[in-house]
């Protein structure tokens, strides 16, 4: 098992204790607003669950199969909610693969494979920030 | 200044932690999911709208399906509600004992939540939406 210093000041542990409140926090915010959104531009009144989940969450023209509303991009397709998309995804991913890395370095301790794994999990990190952001601006 | 633990899986399975310790598991096991499968489902969609691979559209066929999105929706929400009270408990600190109180409120604010979402799930799932 895991044996762990802790040592007082601004280390990366603190710094990333401290960004998972906050994100969570922040995505309460943006599915909030997501939602509320959602429902002004007219998800009162015709819209099923999985689309009023994709709305709050992505609001992108091509993403889900379950759901063809046709004027999906009327509202959404401006760079208020492209900036919108990207804020959730960069604070989801960056919360979750915290989380990943966090739980997966309390399992292994200090092994020899520890650097590789956080190694992994910050090109996994990379890569869907980069896809991601892709997505939201170029298709 | 280093913490040694030295538990097996037996003496772990024995410890007695109540209602917080399995918020905590909980919250752990619904974290790991939500990366792997909310994870899974953005790769599968990247993929189903660039090449229109068949094996993306299968994923996302599974993931939105409706016996799946009852479990997808139960993750998300136990873990963004726990979330929400490790959070501010963290930010006030002297309310930490009322830590079970907080647990039993986050359960009653779940259940209406959870029960509504696989209410309007279950309804479009019968009517065959």
């Amino acid at each position: 098992m895991s044996s762990r210093t802790v040592q007082p000041g601004l280390s990366f542990e603190y710094v990333m204790w401290i960004f998972t409140r906050i994100s969570g926090l922040t995505l309460f915010l943006l599915a909030g607003i997501g939602l509320i959104s959602a429902f002004a531009l007219g998800a009162r009144t015709q819209v099923d669950l999985p689309t009023l989940i994709r709305w709050t969450f992505f609001p992108n023209p091509n993403h889900v199969i379950n759901s063809n509303i046709p004027d999906v991009t009327l509202g959404w397709a401006n760079a208020f909610w492209q900036v919108m998309q990207i804020l959730l995804v960069f604070f989801g991913v960056t919360h979750g693969f915290n989380g990943l890395r966090v739980v997966v370095e309390d399992y292994i301790g200090q092994s020899i494979a520890r650097p590789f794994i956080r190694g992994l999990i910050f090109l996994l990190w990379l890569f869907s920030l980069v896809v991601a952001v892709y997505v939201v601006l170029f298709s | 200044m280093g913490l040694k633990r030295r538990v097996g899986f037996s003496a772990g399975l024995k410890y007695r932690g109540g209602g917080p310790m399995w918020a905590w598991i909980f919250h752990r096991v619904t974290g790991i999911a939500m990366v792997l499968f909310v994870g899974t489902h953005v790769f599968a969609s990247f993929f189903m709208q660039q090449t229109g691979s068949d094996f993306a559209t299968t994923i996302n066929i599974i993931y939105e399906s409706w016996i799946f999105q009852i479990i997808v929706v139960f993750i998300v929400i136990f873990h963004a509600l726990n979330g929400m009270r490790i959070a501010i408990l963290d930010i006030w600190p002297k309310y930490q004992v009322f830590q079970r109180e907080a647990l039993w409120l986050q359960w009653l604010i779940f259940i209406p939540i959870y029960g509504l979402t696989i209410f309007f799930v279950i309804q479009s799932a019968i009517s065959g939406g």
